[in-house]
């Protein structure tokens, strides 16, 4: 039980220090952390809290006194940000276009990874190479070349447009993600259904993909959070189409130059319609949500 | 033909939409188009050239701001992230086993929460906290209740505060999701390397300074790159929070927030939104090539 249980590639772990001495200033390190722990779970929480009451409180009550606690509850608020601030619209928007732009980004990202990872043919590398390339690029160069496109053939303002568009941003990562994971499926089973007289496309339809569930699980969370969160791409591309907006940028209109008269009681309850979702979800699946995003974000 | 088949579709669509127009904002940058004519002429690198004294001052002080970002939430990030995941995983107790503190797994349910709101909700959110009293803002009022200073205009009004107060945003967001991150990497150490450490007598600080730090430094080279990517991108809390979108008084220019201006907002001139996007790019390149450069150290096995 000495130095040398060390394995040799470790940096020297000095001994010495009087233990008297560590357990002292363990006892300060763990007030000061523990503290400090403590504080940012506050200050994570309480801004959330902090909307829900609000929520139910009316306009000018919380201007007066943003502490306070609500004394009746003003359901109206909520009624006024689903119906009359137009929230209601805007998630059903949002949940059509992810509808279709998550299915396809998962459809045409498991396709192409999928012959990339697991097919020799002259341009592979090329192409592969490409996708990964899109990582890197700034969206913000692209914008407004996107924007004359999509006015081009008509697709701007649309939800079919958007969804197009969520899906070729959402591809590089999802091809470079899903590529890995093909590669490292075992080759043994592909060759037993091939001689069991499968085709290729039967091959990827009822052995591969279902082989490679986790890490479908994994991008697709990945991608529905990214893609619920888009705000730049809906701007840009649904700017004539009020009504047809997405949830992010019709809860930014709210707050912008023309929304001023929005109350500010509808507002925090516009907010925790939007959260309540989010957080309801989160709390079920967190754990998903953590591997999926943190594998899906930095592999 | 099932290859061709499988790629014709991802392939066509990420060559119109992506590629496509990444090449056009290359060429649109030589020109003088506003993008609202249907003409327009090449005047070579002139764009390249004017964005240095332009008039609006959305360039200069968007290129500097995201810079300060750039140098500042990486760093925050990466060692708030840091300390928690090391306290949560390993700072439990000074002798014995090794372990985290008690309720790391509620510490990182929480933590995490942030990373899963849209950036739009979390905008909306910190507005009204930073909001004057007078209208109800959370952290003046606060402030002003218990007697200290706090900015009359609220913390966006203030050209001081603005730029801190967007990074604390930022900051705040994005914590959990690497705390989470280097938690994983963290589990990957093996237990006996710390237990040695222990036994050694090596007091936290030291077991985190010579062992978690080495062992852990590849992800955070890649957190470095992934949080350089979200400081160019934070125009959304900018365009959202800020007055005027980058001030008051251009103290919180961005410089993707330039680009947006330029090409959507009242700049009027795709040419020159263009080109601040080429410099971007190209920004983006070098940093990413040269952090990758200086950090490289030897891959520690274990």
């Amino acid at each position: 039980m000495t130095t040398a249980q060390l394995p040799p590639k470790t940096e020297k772990a000095t001994p010495s220090r009087k233990p008297a001495d560590d357990q002292e200033s363990g006892k300060v390190l763990n007030v000061f952390s523990h503290g400090f722990l403590i504080l940012w779970a506050a200050m994570v929480i309480l801004p959330v809290v902090w909307v829900m009451i609000n929520s139910f409180r009316a306009s000018g009550d919380i201007k007066s006194d943003p502490f306070g606690i609500p004394l009746e509850a003003h359901w109206e608020n909520f009624a006024g940000a689903w119906v009359e601030a137009n929230l209601g619209q805007y998630f059903l928007n949002t949940v059509i276009v992810l509808l279709m732009s998550v299915t396809g980004t998962m459809l045409l990202g498991a396709m192409a990874a999928y012959v990339l990872a697991r097919y020799d043919f002259p341009g592979n590398r090329f192409f592969f190479m490409m996708f990964v390339a899109g990582m890197m690029f700034p969206v913000f160069l692209a914008l407004f070349p996107l924007y004359k496109t999509m006015d081009n053939v008509g697709l701007k303002d649309t939800h079919v447009g958007l969804a197009i568009v969520y899906i070729a941003y959402s591809l590089p990562f999802t091809v470079f993600f899903l590529t890995a994971f093909f590669r490292s499926l075992p080759n043994g089973v592909a060759e037993a259904a091939m001689i069991d007289g499968a085709g290729h496309y039967r091959l990827f339809w009822q052995v591969m993909l279902p082989m490679a569930k986790p890490g479908l699980i994994s991008i697709t969370i990945f991608n529905v959070i990214g893609q619920w969160n888009q705000f730049l791409l809906p701007l840009v591309l649904m700017n004539r189409n009020k009504d047809g907006q997405v949830l992010s940028v019709g809860l930014a209109s709210l707050t912008s130059e023309a929304g001023k008269q929005v109350d500010t009681g509808v507002l925090f309850a516009g907010m925790a319609l939007a959260m309540l979702p989010v957080l309801i979800a989160y709390i079920l699946f967190q754990r998903q949500i953590q591997a999926g995003m943190t594998a899906g974000a930095l592999k | 033909m099932f290859v061709a088949s499988f790629l014709v579709l991802p392939v066509g669509l990420y060559l119109w939409l992506v590629i496509m127009p990444f090449i056009q904002a290359f060429q649109i940058s030589l020109t003088d188009w506003s993008g609202y004519t249907t003409g327009f002429n090449y005047i070579g690198f002139d764009n390249f050239i004017n964005m240095w004294d332009d008039p609006k001052q959305w360039v200069i002080p968007g290129f500097t701001h995201t810079g300060i970002i750039l140098l500042v939430l990486p760093v925050i990030v990466i060692a708030m992230a840091l300390f928690f995941a090391f306290m949560l995983n390993v700072g439990g107790r000074s002798q014995g086993g090794v372990s985290g503190v008690r309720g790391a797994g509620f510490y990182k349910i929480v933590y995490f929460f942030p990373q899963v709101l849209a950036t739009a909700i979390i905008a909306i959110v910190w507005a009204q906290i930073y909001k004057p009293p007078t209208t109800g803002g959370l952290l003046a009022s606060a402030l002003e209740a218990v007697g200290l200073p706090y900015p009359e205009n609220g913390f966006m009004g203030s050209t001081s505060l603005v730029l801190p107060g967007i990074i604390a945003v930022m900051v705040w967001s994005s914590v959990g999701f690497y705390l989470v991150y280097f938690s994983s990497a963290m589990a990957a150490i093996p237990q006996d390397i710390y237990e040695a450490a222990r036994i050694d007598g090596a007091s936290r600080t030291k077991t985190f300074f010579q062992i978690t730090l080495p062992l852990l430094w590849e992800s955070v080279q890649t957190a470095w790159i992934y949080l350089g990517i979200i400081a160019l991108d934070g125009f959304v809390l900018v365009f959202m929070m800020t007055p005027s979108q980058g001030g008051p008084n251009h103290s919180s220019e961005v410089i993707g927030g330039a680009i947006y201006k330029f090409a959507f907002g009242s700049g009027n001139d795709a040419g020159m939104a263009s080109a601040i996007g080429v410099v971007l790019f190209l920004a983006v390149l070098i940093l990413t090539v040269v952090s990758l450069r200086v950090t490289r150290r030897e891959r520690i096995e274990f």
